[in-house]
């Protein structure tokens, strides 16, 4: 069991190094408070948003495009001003948070399952396996990350019933962004168990006659963690931007639901009009929290790549 | 070397029989071909002969090879849409695109090289910290918000620029070019200066890398020694030796800002191919959508073989055995 210990002693450093270094970036702690506040924001969003956006009865057009509360014609009821329809734009953005960290959590946990998945096995058995995974890797490559997820949407919108893509829609986002991450994902998983494959420890287990998929996932897979939680977190602001970008432009999420892009969207009708608040405070929320996840998953890469350090 | 180049260009081939394959299955089965062809009032019978004169009921094999053999000749058939030929769509909606993308890396080179010459030199200035803070905002601000970002700046609040469409453009041949006329650049610089901002933090952040590499090599230090004065160190000696790899990498970014000058045509309502294929994903309209899947696919997969050939022409270790693939 000396390959067990020895591996737990390493985990234990990284982890160890992972919280010093962190405690000793204010900027790293900053952006993981506000990741965090925004995390209690979207789960909360039922409990702390003054008003349903969905309750259509709550509703009141009279109500619609009031400024914010501390101008001269705000109503103290809506704190940032309302929309279009007369939404109060707070609980709307509460909720377009909640949204859009579903849709981004939900569609980078796919590409991870999918692309680590495919990279160990890849990895792994190599040969025509490996090869088969690498080039349907370079057709992947070969289309940005935004055609594919706007082409799963199309064919989705082809071949999906009318009405039922609204129904549907968080699992056509879901589909569509993952499977325009899942390369990253799949090329890190290959690579970090081609390294790993050739250790002792590994070459132990396999003499032992251990079966791949329990070294694949008892050895493998934990010791490959650190750059996969890198990717992770990038993507993940990948993933909340390819939302938002494929709801604002009318793709994505129904334009009666609340999310950042949407409300986005419907703010850039009233540009020239002069009402600013329903296209700033949308996009403020959206670039914060993408700021914040992308300073993360730089924090966490230059612990993770020594080379950068 | 030739079996190098033999490999590479096999698996580049093979990427574009997989996309052709895709963009088949698409026209294929997404959708009823010949019931988005007709309208309501034609019979079963004529449907059914339509079906036949496409060669809808030939083994799918035999289909798919002529609709390959349709791609080569470039006939990508009609828009469900429009009824028009698809090539011509493509045709006239092009330089639209190819002027955006290419004034958006101009752009990006303009602010980019200085920019990242500036951060390399001073490393740990106020301003060069500064610089290096906005591009990590520059990456996270999506393409769609900086485009309305100006728009409100630019367009709404000074009224200084266009904030939609090409303005005026003059016709040579068969391309409209917006270099011509002064309205025409206006209109061009908020929708390239959106597109280019992630191309600019990319091109920064590389010849930062590349300068201070260059900077810590010997010539460069025998070149301090003899007195050479800074502006000819830093612009004649270090500068020239950055600029292959970041030219290489600049050049390898145009399929992606093609690409994503999807998001920007739609904020700008610029005319191009973007707006062509979100249009076609609005309304469902197949042989357009496959079209520009095939053509964006195929121009990434050329300029990624280009710049891999490239590479092994210039440094022998990419093409040994055993270290390619």
């Amino acid at each position: 069991m000396l390959s067990g210990t020895w591996s737990r002693w390493q985990r234990f450093r990284v982890d160890n190094e992972l919280a010093h270094l962190f405690l000793h970036s204010p900027v790293a702690i900053v952006s993981a408070l506000v990741a965090t506040l925004a995390v209690l924001a979207a789960l909360l969003a039922p409990v702390i948003s003054p008003f349903d956006p969905y309750d259509i009865g709550g509703i009141d057009l009279l109500d619609s495009l009031l400024p914010p509360a501390w101008t001269p014609e705000g109503d103290a009821r809506f704190p940032i001003g309302t929309d279009d329809q007369g939404r109060d734009l707070y609980s709307a953005i509460l909720y377009g948070l909640r949204l859009s960290l579903l849709v981004g959590v939900l569609s980078v946990s796919f590409a991870a399952l999918l692309g680590v998945t495919l990279g160990l096995i890849a990895g792994w058995f190599g040969g025509w396996v490996d090869a088969l995974v690498m080039r349907i890797a370079d057709v992947q490559l070969a289309l940005p990350a935004i055609l594919t997820a706007l082409l799963v949407d199309g064919i989705a919108r082809g071949i999906l019933p009318d009405g039922s893509h609204d129904r549907l829609m968080l699992v056509v986002l879901t589909v569509a962004i993952g499977l325009s991450l899942w390369v990253d994902f799949a090329r890190t998983a290959r690579a970090s168990t081609l390294v790993e494959k050739r250790k002792e420890y590994v070459q132990a287990a396999i003499i032992m006659g251990m079966h791949p998929l329990k070294i694949l996932t008892r050895h493998v897979l934990p010791n490959i963690l650190g750059p996969l939680l890198v990717i992770l977190t990038i993507d993940l602001a990948v993933a909340i931007l390819l939302e938002a970008t494929l709801s604002f432009l009318g793709v994505g999420v129904p334009p009666n639901q609340p999310s950042l892009g949407t409300l986005i969207e419907i703010g850039t009708g009233y540009l020239f009009s002069g009402e600013w608040w329903i296209v700033l405070f949308p996009a403020l929320a959206l670039v914060t929290l993408i700021v914040s996840v992308n300073v993360l998953g730089d924090f966490l890469r230059d612990v993770f790549d020594p080379r950068l350090r | 070397m030739t079996a190098f180049i033999a490999r590479r260009l096999l698996q580049a081939v093979f990427v574009m029989l997989v996309v052709s394959l895709i963009a088949f299955a698409l026209f294929r089965f997404v959708g009823d071909p010949v019931a988005q062809m007709v309208g309501q009032e034609t019979s079963l019978a004529d449907q059914a002969r339509l079906r036949a004169s496409m060669g809808l009921d030939d083994p799918v094999l035999v289909q798919y090879g002529r609709f390959l053999q349709r791609l080569v000749t470039a006939d990508f058939g009609y828009s469900y849409r429009t009824r028009q030929a698809i090539t011509e769509m493509i045709l006239s909606r092009a330089p639209a695109t190819i002027e955006l993308g290419f004034v958006s890396l101009l752009v990006s080179l303009i602010i980019g090289v200085p920019a990242g010459i500036y951060t390399a030199i001073r490393k740990h200035g106020v301003l060069a910290n500064a610089i290096l803070i906005l591009t990590l905002v520059g990456i996270s601000v999506p393409t769609f918000v900086i485009g309305i970002g100006l728009i409100t700046v630019f367009g709404v609040q000074l009224g200084w620029l266009p904030t939609f469409g090409r303005g005026d453009t003059v016709a040579l041949g068969g391309w409209n070019t917006n270099f011509l006329t002064l309205d025409g650049w206006r209109s061009i610089l908020m929708p390239a200066l959106t597109l280019g901002v992630y191309q600019l933090t990319l091109t920064m952040r590389l010849v930062r890398a590349e300068m201070q590499g260059v900077l810590k090599s010997d010539f460069i230090r025998f070149a301090r020694a003899r007195g050479i004065d800074y502006s000819s160190l830093y612009l004649n000696h270090a500068l020239r030796n950055t600029l292959v790899p970041v030219i290489t990498i600049v050049g390898l970014q145009f399929g992606g800002v093609i690409a994503f000058s999807i998001v920007t045509e739609a904020v700008f309502q610029w005319p191009g191919l973007g707006l062509l294929f979100l249009d076609s994903i609005r309304y469902v309209d197949i042989p357009v959508m496959s079209t520009y899947l095939v053509l964006i696919a195929l121009m990434f997969v050329t300029i990624n073989l280009l710049v891999d050939l490239s590479y092994a022409l210039i440094d022998p270790r990419v093409r040994l055995p055993g270290k390619g693939s």
